[in-house]
């Protein structure tokens, strides 16, 4: 498969940026979008041009390194997928893709399509925890936890931090990605101790770096690719709610 | 130089307790005068960054990702091991000991997989308290699995995301740590080298990767948590920017590299399809306790696999292995799915695969039972291949997968340069020549929350420390040697891109120092690999500037090291005149084709020394005495 790319590339973050065309050609349907970006970057590196500089590590759609804005949408057209999950065989051959970073401005370019995304975890840092020091803990059976509640925790819990959310969102909200941690956290016995504490916490951080709130556009659940609902995020304004008035 | 493990004496259950009360202690009000630096924060690393800090000890910690929850162990699916006996059936300390010991070929010390297995429940407890979402059952308590190598069910899990989770717990331990001022984290550095003064590792000098300064950091210890080195195969299942740079510049720097040759083929991978290929993706072994694996009995058969009869199936494993069936451990698993695809079994476009196949889980139980237990990694898979594996078969072919060589560490997990620790997969430590399912995790944990802690306060308080600066002679000359090597990189000016290289190296060591390895393959490989690092070095072509962020220079410097690295591993496994666990030679196997050990010659961890660069490496060994479980033809029948 052939396409035209139209990639933003920003030397730094001084930089202004722009965007700049290039083709790939011979692209297998199999190949992953990343790969395709490897393809790209191993010919520009033999035409003596500085390659796309991009995130990513396990490829698999776990770490939630790599995140690329593909023709206006986060990961991607496809739904419940990281940039890495993204196969060429869904695109038409000869399409333009249009490449762009995450842009949110809590999130500075630092080059080509890398973004610092280190505010969201001043966000865990504020709160996004269970204080358990190591070594204290009782047996693990010892604290029972619902089947219902446990799978709802870990639906949350399958957050991958990669910002897609916020990315998507047009207020750069980070709502969904807080209310992922205070979900989890809220739904289970361990985490009733700190519960006021850690939504107000987290909820002050989020202020202060910048992101916006929620105005239900509902566009960080379409993009989420581990599928966490804005139903979490009802539930983080709960939280909030029950810790400043309770 | 002679070895000391530092095993205690004593029984082997009383060896831990007992050490830790002859361990001296630092006063809590002096814990906040020593500092620790600790490089990398996956699993082993943030658990110790965050515990030392819980301690009181001033940490610095560092990741070459822009956040601890980037890193690799974030990917481990199946579970995490605890002999906690919930399932009721006939569970102990002893036996995990037992199954891990026998399951690495004996190729380990026994008191420190004792000690594993012996601390191994503590994660669980610890996890949970966390918030770690563990699966529970309609009771509400944990619920377990089983895994390769085991006859027990005790393997807890989240999902297929167990890695993900358990970093998640470590990550908001050193979050909070980090939030409060315990810990300094410095993201995007990679630490390009070691700093040894008198004898003692005190500092590193890494590269910020977002401005390309070379930094230098100073502490009274340095822990290296920085993952294996399965890497250098190039196609593995390891992230793209899984490296061993940090421990093979500490090798060269000193610290001895203890069983490089033992790397384990994970035998449950996603195939290969094209030469585009950047990295193999991992289906869980988990899915072993409901998939039954097969090929047909008819080599060449291009039948679909659904109208391929029954009693035309060839279920090898379970005919081979008839108690432990499709659960073998992964080198047995992954050695007799390439020896079938060898003979012509395979099946798929390349024949390079064999049928994982859940129909008749899907028929005892149902397709929503499948899914929800694991639901994400048929996605996966679906994505990947775009086949539906709930109606045909998962194709699956080995891959590299781990490497159980690393730094040799003794009983305090300190390698032989004093003060350098070696936490997680960079050390050589518990799992011999083969690592069980669902025990990578529980080391990582283990080490970094329950035994680095002990032994680390303890050196501390036994040696006395000399103030240092960052103008000392020894960092200055560090400092120097690693700008020297980074420009001398990006003065190749070639015409091959790294990776281009890079593929052919590992092209090389999967054909000769993968799964089948013989002495005459060992020996090509040597030739080939040196030939290949000569083309790196005068054809590569390693772009841009020094001054910002330039991948092609962290890829170009990851693969100077894992070409020289290649080298070590395949220099050991032709040492090794044997097979054991993952490291299977040809010439060395019984009748049935299963790994034939030499107990009278090779009951040693091989432990190389670094001479200077072009002379050969020398071999140092650990004898490995087994009081408690007597070596024998390891059978799975």
């Amino acid at each position: 498969m052939n396409f035209t790319l139209k990639i933003w590339r920003q030397k730094n973050q001084k930089d202004a940026g722009r965007f700049e065309m290039y083709e790939v050609q011979n692209i297998s349907p199999d190949a992953s979008f990343l790969e395709m970006l490897d393809v790209l970057n191993n010919q520009l590196v033999l035409q003596d041009r500085d390659p796309v500089a991009f995130d990513h590590d396990c490829r698999e759609g776990i770490c939630g390194s790599c995140g690329l804005m593909i023709n206006g949408r986060a990961h991607g057209p496809g739904r419940k997928q990281a940039t890495c999950d993204v196969r060429m065989r869904i695109f038409d051959d000869g399409q333009e893709l249009v490449i762009e970073p995450w842009r949110a401005k809590p999130f500075p370019v630092i080059k080509d399509l890398v973004v610092d995304r280190t505010a969201m975890d001043r966000i865990m840092q504020a709160g996004g925890f269970i204080s358990a020091r190591t070594g204290g803990a009782p047996d693990a059976n010892s604290t029972p936890v619902t089947k219902e509640n446990a799978e709802e925790s870990m639906d949350a819990a399958a957050c991958i931090g990669c910002g897609a959310c916020i990315a998507a969102c047009p207020n750069s909200s980070a709502m969904l990605f807080v209310a992922a941690k205070v979900s989890q956290f809220a739904l289970l016995p361990q985490g009733q101790i700190e519960r006021k504490e850690r939504v107000q916490k987290m909820v002050i951080q989020m202020d202060k770096e910048g992101f916006g709130n929620c105005s239900n556009n509902y566009a960080c659940e379409a993009e989420c690719p581990k599928g966490i609902l804005v139903t979490h995020i009802a539930r983080l304004n709960r939280e909030f709610l029950r810790a400043k008035l309770v | 130089m002679t070895l000391d493990s530092k095993v205690p004496d004593g029984p082997i259950e009383k060896k831990w307790s007992n050490h830790r009360f002859n361990m001296k202690l630092v006063n809590p009000s002096n814990r906040r005068k020593y500092s620790v630096i600790v490089v990398g924060t996956g699993l082993a690393g943030a658990s110790a960054a965050a515990s030392l800090a819980e301690l009181g000890y001033n940490v610095l910690a560092f990741s070459y990702h822009e956040s601890p929850r980037r890193a690799h162990s974030i990917a481990a699916q199946g579970g995490i091991n605890a002999p906690k006996n919930y399932a009721n059936d006939g569970d102990s300390v002893y036996r995990l000991f037992y199954d891990t010991l026998k399951g690495g070929d004996y190729r380990a010390r026994e008191a420190n997989v004792y000690r594993l297995a012996e601390v191994s429940g503590s994660i669980i407890d610890q996890c949970v308290a966390q918030g770690v979402p563990f699966a529970r059952d309609y009771a509400g308590y944990l619920d377990m699995r089983s895994f390769g190598g085991a006859q027990v069910s005790r393997t807890f899990y989240a999902r297929g995301q167990t890695g993900q989770q358990l970093l998640l717990g470590a990550y908001s331990a050193l979050s909070r740590q980090i939030g409060t001022g315990g810990v300094k984290f410095y993201d995007r550095r990679e630490m390009l080298d070691l700093v040894v003064v008198e004898g003692m590792a005190r500092g590193i000098v890494c590269r910020n990767l977002k401005t390309g300064a070379i930094e230098s950091y100073i502490a009274d210890v340095v822990v290296l948590a920085t993952g294996g080195y399965g890497n250098t195969f190039y196609l593995s299942t390891m992230a793209k920017a899984s490296n061993a740079t940090a421990i093979w510049q500490a090798y060269k720097r000193g610290a001895l590299f203890a069983n490089p040759c033992f790397t384990q083929i994970h035998p449950t991978c996603i195939p290969v399809s094209g030469d585009y290929q950047s990295k193999l993706t991992l289906m869980s072994e988990s899915l072993r306790n409901d998939g039954r694996i097969w090929v047909p009995k008819k080599s060449g058969d291009v039948r679909i696999p659904s109208q391929i009869p029954e009693d035309e199936r060839d279920y090898y494993l379970e005919r081979l292995y008839p108690s432990f069936g499709n659960l073998v451990p992964r080198d047995v698993a992954s050695r007799r799915a390439k020896e079938i695809c060898d003979k012509g079994y395979g099946v798929g476009k390349t024949k390079m695969a064999v049928y994982l196949d859940f129909a008749d889980a899907i028929k005892r139980n149902s397709k929503q039972w499948i899914e929800e237990k694991y639901g994400n990694l048929f996605d996966m898979y679906h994505e990947i291949t775009a086949e539906d594996p709930y109606a045909a078969p998962m194709r699956i072919y080995p891959a590299v997968h781990y490497t159980m060589g690393g730094l040799w560490v003794d009983y305090n997990l300190m390698s032989t340069i004093a003060g350098l620790f070696v936490i997680g997969e960079a050390n050589f430590s518990d799992h011999g020549a083969n690592r069980l399912g669902a025990s990578a995790l529980m080391q990582g944990l283990a080490d970094g929350y329950f035994i680095l802690p002990y032994t680390l306060g303890d050196y501390l308080a036994k040696t006395k420390f000399k103030s240092l600066a960052t103008d000392h002679p020894e960092f200055k000359k560090v400092n120097t040697d690693v700008t020297e090597r980074v420009n001398k990189l990006l003065a190749i000016n070639g015409k091959q891109p790294v990776s281009e290289i890079h593929k052919k190296l590992g092209k090389v060591m999967w054909d000769f120092v993968g799964m089948g390895r013989s002495e005459k393959g060992l020996k090509k490989a040597l030739k080939l690999i040196s030939e290949i690092r000569e083309e790196f070095w005068n054809d590569a072509k390693v772009i841009g500037e020094t001054d910002n962020l330039n991948i092609e220079l962290e890829k170009a410097g990851r693969v100077a090291d894992f070409m020289e690295l290649a080298e070590l591993l395949t220099f050991d496994a032709l040492h090794r005149k044997e097979s054991c666990g993952g490291h299977f030679r040809k010439e060395y196997q019984t009748p049935e084709g299963e790994a034939l050990r030499n107990d009278k010659k090779y009951a040693y961890i091989a432990a190389w020394e670094y001479t200077g660069a072009g002379k050969k490496p020398k071999l140092n060994k650990e004898p490995l005495t087994f009081e408690y479980v007597k070596p024998s033809e390891r059978s799975y029948k």
